[in-house]
């Protein structure tokens, strides 16, 4: 049994205490709705998460073999020189949307249409360093997009765990002890008033003695 | 609508491969050097790659960045091969949203 709150049982606290309660039960109807509402977009969102993690890290081992590759046919200064300077720059656009209230990160890669693909020359590397550059170029846009998805996971899922905490409180705390405050105050007035009556009772009988 | 920087922070080796696609690149091979980077990091750039054996070591640095928006720090296998944390990364958020992981236990 929830403990009653320390209130005075007065029939202006029971007013309040009964609006109180009509808050706090409506207030938990919301929550528990949001709570569903985000676990179902939670869960599209963990989906895509998985499929687009095993995706990039597939992707990303056969970019760092080739890469490595490239390392191991050509010499060590070749490749150190070739990358050491970037012809583009990665850009990236960050904005926000907001889902159940929650910020989530909205990112998307800026195409830049300068520079080359290729920051160095030719004629000075092999092959393989051109394929690992080709296939982390194409890797970009969805290690990007996977940022993006895994951050929103992240957040929905804090949330989530930050919501169910008020759910369990309104529902297994606050409302037991408003309802148990309530049943306390009902009955202390119900008392109050037979007393009332008996007393008044009584004393009726007291005069009728007596005249 | 604004922009933002990219980095990627790990050893030399796999590094060298981001800086070819002009990335910004940071090396990091211990653990206080990672979070230093990362720290200085988290205010200049938005997204931040980092190799999957350093987020293992720093994990607690990493747990408060999570509930911001921006920077949001994504751990990327290295070395060819995965040692999972990433996938645990998902793991642990579906257990901490729904109470138990139903995405990888999955009957099918």
């Amino acid at each position: 049994m929830a403990e009653r709150l320390n209130v005075n049982p007065t029939r202006m606290e029971l007013k309040r205490l009964k609006t109180r309660l009509k808050m706090a039960v409506r207030g938990h109807k919301l929550l528990k709705d949001k709570s569903d509402e985000m676990i179902r977009r939670f869960m599209e969102f963990a989906n895509q998460n998985k499929a687009l993690r095993e995706q990039v890290e597939v992707q990303l081992k056969s970019a760092l073999t080739t890469f490595v590759i490239a390392k191991a046919v050509s010499d060590d200064a070749v490749i150190q020189e070739a990358v050491a300077m970037p012809s583009k720059s990665v850009k990236i656009e960050l904005d926000s949307q907001n889902i159940m209230s929650v910020e989530v990160p909205l990112i998307s890669v800026k195409a830049s249409t300068d520079g080359d693909k290729y920051p160095y020359s030719f004629s000075g590397v092999t092959a393989e360093l051109d394929n690992s550059v080709e296939v982390m170029n194409g890797l970009l846009e969805s290690m990007v997009k996977l940022a993006e998805v895994e951050k929103t996971c992240n957040m929905l899922a804090i949330e989530i765990e930050k919501n169910r905490r008020r759910v369990n409180a309104l529902e297994y705390v606050m409302i037991p002890q408003l309802e148990e405050t309530i049943r306390f105050i009902t009955m202390k007035l119900d008392e109050n008033e037979r007393s009332t009556i008996v007393r008044l009772v009584k004393v009726k009988a007291m005069i009728a003695e007596e005249v | 609508m604004r922009e933002g920087k990219i980095a990627v922070v790990g050893d030399k080796d796999l590094i060298l491969a981001f800086k070819a696609i002009s990335m910004e690149v940071f090396c990091a091979d211990t653990k206080e050097e990672g979070e230093a980077i990362v720290k200085k990091l988290a205010k200049t750039h938005s997204v931040i790659f980092i190799t999957e054996n350093l987020a293992e070591q720093m994990d607690s640095l990493l747990a408060k960045y999570k509930t911001k928006a921006y920077p949001a720090i994504i751990p990327i296998p290295d070395g060819g091969k995965s040692n999972g944390y990433g996938m645990k990364g998902i793991k642990a958020d579906v257990e901490r949203a729904i109470g138990t992981d139903i995405l990888f236990n999955k009957e099918d």
